[in-house]
Formats: structure tokens, sequence, C-alpha cells
């Protein structure tokens, strides 16, 4: 397995049970590594079996074949990850359609990849997160920290020509992320709406593919980042939710 | 009617009230906090439900079956590798359970082919449809055989089939039910949030419902199975705070009952852990830890009536039994709520009563 090469770090995440979707590739990958890294039992999902067996084997996590997309999908990858991981305390909805590839104007583009977007980036968090809600309630209630973060965007709050589809859908996550807090926080589950920045991924690929790689952020320093947000939680529950009571 | 509406949003439906001085209300279904007060704690049972039906075949006679798996055979609830199970012979749910065609012959060894799951008979369990099978394979794929191929159990009185969300609570976590812990489906975050408004805790014990009725006789006497559970550590401290502060502990549903019934400890509190429930409850048996019981209403006969008996007298269930049927109470999974307290009347007890016979 490949663990444990973090500067000696690989239990400060140990019984924190998580999933990641779109974990075969791009951030999702990188979350997957640093979080294994750390100790954490990890379950992802992602749509090709042949890329969730090579990520599974060489991480040491359990791997999930679905599409988030797809409603049918959802409760038979929601009973994989309980099942895998005995309960919940992170889900991480990371994966992501852009929409139409290559990226067009909302006029030039067509309603069924719009409608792809919402299904991927929107309804799909929306339906995992409402069929882990149990188990998610479940952590907070042992006093855990139970988080859920939604991968957001500045494109969800900049209109850029070009980004119409991905866009509204990531503007649609993050209001929804929102409610979500706003709702769940009394039951101490937190809602994080985190934008990576524009980092170096197939999918930055597909939307720009004459990007200056050199000037975009690698996804494993974001997961870094991310899952040292997560430690700081992990750590201190109580503080991590007022500290969400308090913003939302 | 469509299956999602089979399963009605908690506010609709009706309530019957059975109060402890042995008084019949009737309510909205979706009034229920209403009988609660300050200080009261609830308790659910946060199972989720395995879809527990598996179409295939069976290898040795090429006949087409249905495999209910109906209980776990290790204390683990999460051990998916060995567990019990109920098998059909071929037909659909349209068939109410009693008159389903038996299934060919059942003997130790036999493999059974259900979708991209292989599993070998272990033997009868002293019924030939009730057997041990054990899964081949990883527990990995044993998860994702049943998470792709199998279904709900369906009902017939449901007209059409019923979808992995309709069967799933609001709070359902832990996949270890084989049939819905159906009482649950009265709760929604909304009424959660009321509750915790009116100073009603909340709290929540993981039961392996297993399943409530199998349409053979025989079989339904052995009914239930023994059920793993596990009441976290922060229940049982809720349960001896509500109990010390004058209280009142609130089951929501029957399994709830049996395992904080189980966990009593000789001080009136429950022991938090895993544990395994063996016992009946009826009217013989002394009530340790709950005291109102929020359920479906029950047919006499079926082991969930049988646990009404311990909260209140026949005669009174008697009265309620009739009370149901004169005002068209519904009397399934997704029917009408009762919500029984525990009687302070003297316990006497005559014959068993009917209840919506």
């Amino acid at each position: 397995m490949n663990t444990h090469h973090h500067h000696g770090i690989g239990r400060r995440l140990e019984n924190m049970r998580v999933a990641v979707t779109g974990g075969s590739a791009g951030l999702g990958l990188a979350l997957v590594a640093e979080l294994r890294a750390n100790g954490a039992s990890v379950a992802f999902v992602a749509r090709t079996r042949a890329d969730v067996e090579r990520v599974a084997r060489q991480h040491g996590a359990c791997g999930i074949v679905g599409d988030v997309a797809k409603k049918a999908d959802i409760h038979p990858i929601a009973l994989q990850i309980i099942g895998a991981l005995g309960g919940l305390d992170v889900l991480v909805n990371n994966a992501s359609s852009l929409g139409p590839v290559p990226l067009a104007l909302l006029g030039d583009t067509d309603c069924e990849d719009f409608a792809q977007a919402l299904e991927t980036n929107l309804l799909g968090p929306f339906r995992l997160t409402k069929a882990l809600l149990g188990p998610l309630s479940a952590s907070a209630r042992s006093g855990k920290s139970a988080t859920v973060i939604n991968v957001s965007s500045d494109a969800a709050r900049t209109a850029y020509a070009g980004w119409g589809a991905y866009g509204a859908s990531k503007a649609a996550l993050d209001l929804m992320s929102r409610v979500w807090s706003e709702e769940m926080t009394q039951w101490g589950v937190r809602f994080l709406s985190l934008d990576p920045g524009d980092m170096d991924t197939r999918l930055h690929a597909l939307a720009v593919p004459d990007a200056d790689r050199e000037s975009l952020r690698h996804p494993d320093e974001v997961a870094r980042d991310w899952v040292s947000r997560l430690v700081v939680a992990w750590r201190d529950p109580r503080a991590a939710r007022e500290a969400q009571a308090s913003s939302a | 009617m469509i299956a999602a509406a089979a399963r009605r949003p908690p506010g609709e439906g009706k309530l019957l009230v059975l109060r402890a001085d042995g008084q019949i209300d009737h309510a909205r279904r979706g009034a229920w906090i209403e009988h609660l007060q300050h200080g009261d704690l609830v308790v659910a049972n946060d199972a989720g439900t395995l879809p527990a039906s598996l179409r295939g075949l069976h290898r040795r006679s090429g006949a087409a079956i249905e495999v209910r798996l109906a209980g776990h055979r290790r204390r683990d609830p999460f051990d998916v590798t060995e567990l019990r199970a109920l098998v059909f012979g071929d037909g659909d749910f349209r068939t109410p359970t009693e008159a389903r065609v038996p299934p060919p012959p059942l003997m130790r060894g036999d493999r059974l082919e259900l979708g991209p799951l292989l599993a070998v008979v272990l033997g009868t369990l002293g019924h030939p449809r009730l057997v041990a099978l054990r899964f081949e394979g990883t527990a990995t794929s044993i998860w994702e055989g049943i998470a792709r191929h199998g279904r709900p159990v369906q009902y017939a009185h449901v007209p059409h089939p019923l979808e992995p969300w309709d069967v799933a609570t609001p709070i359902a976590g832990l996949p270890v039910a084989f049939e819905a812990p159906s009482a649950g489906f009265i709760l929604d975050w909304r009424t959660l949030g009321r509750l915790v408004e009116r100073g009603i805790d909340f709290a929540t014990i993981t039961h392996a419902a297993g399943l409530s009725s199998t349409g053979d006789v025989d079989l339904d006497r052995r009914l239930p199975f023994d059920e793993a559970y596990r009441i976290p550590q922060r229940t049982a401290q809720l349960i001896a705070r509500v109990r010390q502060n004058g209280g009142r502990i609130v089951a929501i549903g029957t399994t709830v009952v049996r395992a904080l019934e189980h966990a009593s400890t000789s001080a009136g509190g429950v022991s938090a852990g895993a544990g395994l429930a063996t016992q009946r409850i009826g009217g013989h048996t002394r009530l340790w830890v709950v005291d109102a019981l929020v359920s479906g209403t029950h047919e006499a006969g079926t082991s969930h009536f049988e646990m009404l008996r311990a909260f209140a007298e026949d005669a009174t269930l008697y009265r309620a039994g009739a009370a149901l049927d004169r005002y068209g109470y519904r009397t399934h999974e997704f029917g009408d709520s009762m919500l029984v307290e525990r009687s302070r009347l003297g316990r006497s007890r005559g014959t068993a009563p009917r209840i919506a016979a």
C-alpha cells in the first residue's frame, strides 16, 4: 500500500470513515491518497471498473463502480459505502461534469449537456447526501465531526463566457450547501463548500486545452490543504461545530 | 396509487392514542408529538434496510427462485457472508406470501445463482424453505452484489414495486435490517426539529430487524428470530438522565422496545454496546425501560401485536381493536399508527383479543 510516506502523519485520521466521489482521477484521486496516508478508511466512487480496481489496489481503499449522475445508482453506491466502512464521517462530493465539451456558449449548449452538468454537479450530490444523512447524523450524535464537502468553483460566482452550464450548476450547489448547513448545523453535520482553484487535472485540460500548466495548482497540494482542515476538526469536533454555527 | 404514495408523508394518516389510563383518542398521525411532554426522550431504530429480495436459479434443478434474506447467522450484524434466508419458488410479490409456490427441495451443498452472487446452502433450519446460506467472494463483492442485484422485499398490498428509497427511513444508517423498521416512517427532519424545540431529546439505537412474516404459519410462530442490536453510549446516558428526571422513554417501533428491554439493567437503565435480543415480549413481560410505543397498527397473532400486550390490558387492546375497525385504520407497514402508553391500570388479563382481524 502506498501509504505512510508523508512526513510521519499516518495516524492523524485513524478511525475516520470517508467517501469520495470521482475518486479515480484529479482532485478525487489526490484526496483518496492523502486521506489514506493519514490513516482514514476510504471508499471512493468512479464510473470505470478498471480505474476503480487500480486505485483501490494502489491505495488500500474500497472502490465502488457507479455514476452519481444516475438516480438508480445512488442507493447501491450508498449501501456499498456503508457496507465497506461500517458508517460514515465525511462525504466529499467531488465528481463533476463540465456540461458541453469543449465548453460552449449558452446559445450553443445542448439541453442534454446542461442537464448532465446538473445531474452530476447538483442532483447527484443532493441524492447521495440525502441517502447518507442517516450515517452522517449518527456520526455527529456520537460526538464526531461529521462533514460534507461540496467542491465549488469561482465559476459559481463569476460569469465566464463558455462556463454557463458548469457555473450555474456550481452556483446552485453552493446555495444548496448553505441551505443544508442552515438545516443540519443543529444536528452536528457540517457542510463546507470549498473552491480548489484552477488545478492541473483532466477536467481542466478538457475545459482549457491550451492552459499554461505551470500556472495551475497541483491537486496533491489542494488535497493536503483540505485534509489538514479535516484533521483540525477531527481533533476538536466541538470547536469545528461552533465555528460552523457562528458562520451559519 | 404509485409506489411512492404507498408510503405517506409522516403528517398524513391517522393515529390512535391508547393512554395509560385506558382512554382512547383519535388524532392526525402527524400530531403524535403533541402527546409527548417536555423532558421525554424519543428513541428510534436507525437501521437501514438491505435490499433483501434476490431472484435467481437453483442450480441443481434449474428452477427459478426468490431468496429473501431474513437474518444474520453470526452475532456481528455487519457480517453478510453467512445469513438465514427464506426461499420461494417462481412468482413475485403480486402473489400473497402465503400463496407462493414452494422452492425445489433444498439440500446442503446446493448452489444458488443470484445475479452476480453465488450462494451455497449450508442446510435447512427446521423448515423446507428456511435455510442457512453462505455467499462466495469477498465482503466487498458480496456488498456490491446485494447492492446491485437486491430489491426491497415487496408487499402484495402495495400495487407497484417498492424502490430502495421507499423503504429508507430519513434516519436510516447501517444497512442491517431485513425489513424496514417501518415505525420510523413517522419521522422526518422537520418533526425531529420540533421535538428539540419542545425540550424532547432524540436518540437512536441500531437494531437488525428481521422479517416480520414469512407467509408460513409454522415459521411465523418462530418469529421474531434473534436480532443483533447496538446501543450507543450517548443513548444509554440520555436514558439514564431522562429517567432520573422523571421523563418518559418513547420507543419508535417494536424493535426499539426489544433492544432496550433486552439491554435493561436492574437500575432501570440500559447497558450501552452490542447485544443479541433473543426474548419475546408479550402479556407476561414486565417492561423496565420503555414507557410508550409509537408503532403501526398490528393484527392479533403477530409478534408485534403480542408486544402490545406488555403495554396494555387485553380488555383495553380489545377496545382499541374495535376502534381501529370502526374508524377504518390501515393495518400494514405503510398504514396508520398507534401511540400506546404503558398502562397504569392493574394487570388483569383475559383471553387474547383480536385487533383489526
